[in-house]
């Protein structure tokens, strides 16, 4: 009897000790959703066991833009920086024109799936369930008022045939892979990768990452085109974790900007884009650059221009708060 | 009974002795360097692909011009007065190559092992060199230099052989320009980096850092980058230049 009682603590004394062990070790790996929890390693004095995080981070919420890169460059009809077009696709750009927006059956057609990194907004992000499973159905960025959102399919569904109807969204899958969300876009409607009228074909593709550290989230956006990019046009974009949920939904709402509705459609002859100079001129920027070669994306370049590239000179009138250029127009010719 | 008690005991430990072997290392094997512990492999040749922020990298901006830096009132008149002779005639055409800025320097990186527990990284532009400390020393009181003190630790995903990511923290370094044209930087600053892997379509790597730099002097705000890199096969387009003020 007092060798069954002292069996009987002895075992359950391991029981605790094992359950301790496990349950310690299981909160090293997995970590809070936040991963926060690394330390800092400027106080370790040994090299350090790599900090151990899960395989998923917490995603959903609402992501403020950071604003600290330009990735837009929409502050003049002509600014093709960081681009490598086709020759076509440099024609289409240079043929657009800005009135295009102000036709009232094109005001709230919005713009496509690689604005959710080129626009201004910040992300917001929810995520749907399966009521019956309880698993993870999907991941939805939500819509701004001149971008129609992303769903980010969770749940392994097949991709729709190559036939099927073309969005501005697309389709878009997901999984979890190195500790990051990667997406892959496509059946996407033919639009545009810059609001200044650079194309995207409805044959381009994105695939995306989503990284987190701490409270920042980099999105990564590599977009393939084989009609108008020679390059992928890889942008990656920071946004931080917002205290205050995030809403940019108004609605558009068409109105007169005046076009009359069924006129032709406003557009540039490429070769006499009115604007083609004004980009170059207001930052003594070289030619192809701003048209967007493929050269001009690597540190050759740079070298090659170093010897007749001139800063362009302090600006002293129409400056922005940080001391920079603004668009000095005259009337639309 | 005490069959059953024993029985259940010997499974138990069984199952703690596997769990506490998995706790140390994948695969069981006892790592102790930082280069036997890395869950991704950053070592090679990269080039910076300039689709950001072209027109602060690749060119020097006018003077006076910080765009996009949320600098505080005390970094305005150190930016309209920056002065690049002045730089280079003190010794100081570094400036814009220091830990702030050197990532988002157009330019090839060449990173390697220096020894088991130190990752190099090797800047053509500027021919600047990083040294990345996984095993920390002592605080030293050493000059602050242009790269600083960075000291690195390794990030890794829970499930076996995910991957993983490596944050490095700089501090003690030179006052320096986070853009050519002078948008400072101070010795007060630290720097917070998180290197990441991504595989591209075409079946190319791509190394994007997450650089966040904090000054309590010259910023209002953390200055938030995410330069990225294509790897390259080898180093034959290496091409080492020294530092300028002006370029």
């Amino acid at each position: 009897m007092l060798i069954d009682l002292v069996t009987r603590r002895s075992v359950l004394a391991l029981l605790i000790a094992v359950l301790g062990t496990i349950a310690a070790f299981a909160q090293d790996t997995a970590g809070p959703q936040s991963r926060t929890r690394s330390t800092d390693p400027q106080s370790s004095t040994q090299p350090a066991d790599p900090a151990v995080l899960p395989s998923q981070f917490e995603f959903t919420g609402s992501w403020g833009p950071l604003a600290t890169e330009d990735v837009q460059n929409d502050s003049v009809p002509v600014d093709y920086l960081g681009l490598a077009l086709t020759d076509e696709g440099r024609t289409r750009a240079l043929s657009y024109d800005e009135s295009q927006k102000s036709m009232i059956e094109r005001q709230c057609q919005g713009w496509g799936a690689a604005y959710a990194v080129l626009g201004p907004f910040g992300l917001r992000i929810s995520s749907q369930s399966d009521p019956t499973t309880k698993r993870l159905v999907s991941y939805t960025i939500d819509a701004w008022e001149d971008w129609m959102g992303m769903t980010i399919w969770m749940d392994g569904r097949p991709r729709p045939s190559e036939h099927a109807l073309h969005t501005q969204a697309g389709f878009t899958t997901g999984r979890w892979e190195g500790g990051a969300l990667a997406a892959h876009t496509t059946h996407m409607k033919a639009g545009f990768i810059r609001k200044t009228g650079v194309p995207l074909s409805d044959q381009a593709t994105i695939d995306w990452r989503f990284f987190r550290h701490d409270n920042v989230l980099t999105v990564l956006m590599v977009a393939r085109d084989p009609i108008y990019l020679v390059e992928p046009e890889i942008i990656s974009k920071g946004f931080r974790l917002s205290q205050t949920p995030l809403d940019f939904r108004d609605p558009c709402v068409p109105g007169f900007e005046g076009r009359e509705p069924g006129t032709a459609v406003p557009h540039l002859a490429p070769e006499e884009n009115p604007f083609l100079d004004e980009f170059i001129k207001l930052y003594h920027l070289p030619r192809e650059a701003v048209l967007g070669y493929r050269e001009t994306l690597y540190p050759e370049y740079r070298k090659k221009i170093k010897d007749t590239y001139v800063s362009p000179p302090p600006c002293t009138e129409d400056c922005g708060v940080a001391g920079n250029f603004v668009r000095r127009r005259g009337p639309t010719p | 009974m005490r069959r059953s008690l024993c029985a259940i005991a010997v499974v138990l430990a069984a199952f703690s002795a596997r769990t506490l072997v998995h706790a140390q290392r994948p695969g069981g094997a006892q790592l102790s360097s930082a280069r036997d512990m890395a869950p991704i492999d950053l070592t090679g040749y990269w080039v910076s692909y300039v689709t950001e922020n072209w027109r602060y990298r690749m060119v020097t901006p006018a003077k006076g011009e910080y765009r996009r830096i949320p600098v505080s009132p005390a970094a305005v008149p150190i930016i309209n007065a920056w002065d690049p002779s002045a730089d280079t005639q003190a010794g100081n055409q570094c400036k814009s190559y220091g830990v702030g800025a050197i990532m988002n320097v157009p330019g090839r990186l060449h990173i390697t092992w220096q020894d088991a527990d130190t990752l190099r990284i090797d800047a053509d532009a500027g021919t600047q060199t990083r040294l990345f400390r996984f095993s920390a020393r002592a605080s030293s009181a050493a000059k602050p230099t242009w790269q600083g003190e960075s000291t690195a630790r390794w990030e890794r995903i829970a499930a076996p052989d995910e991957g993983g990511s490596l944050r490095v923290v700089t501090s003690n370094m030179r006052a320096g320009y986070l853009r050519k044209n002078g948008v400072p930087y101070s010795e007060r600053a630290t720097v917070s980096e998180h290197f990441d892997v991504s595989p591209l379509p075409d079946g190319g790597q791509l190394l994007l850092v997450t650089t966040i730099v904090e000054d309590p002097v010259y910023l209002n705000a953390p200055y938030i980058t995410s330069p990225h890199f294509k790897k390259e096969p080898d180093g034959s387009k290496w091409d080492p230049t020294p530092c300028s003020s002006t370029w």
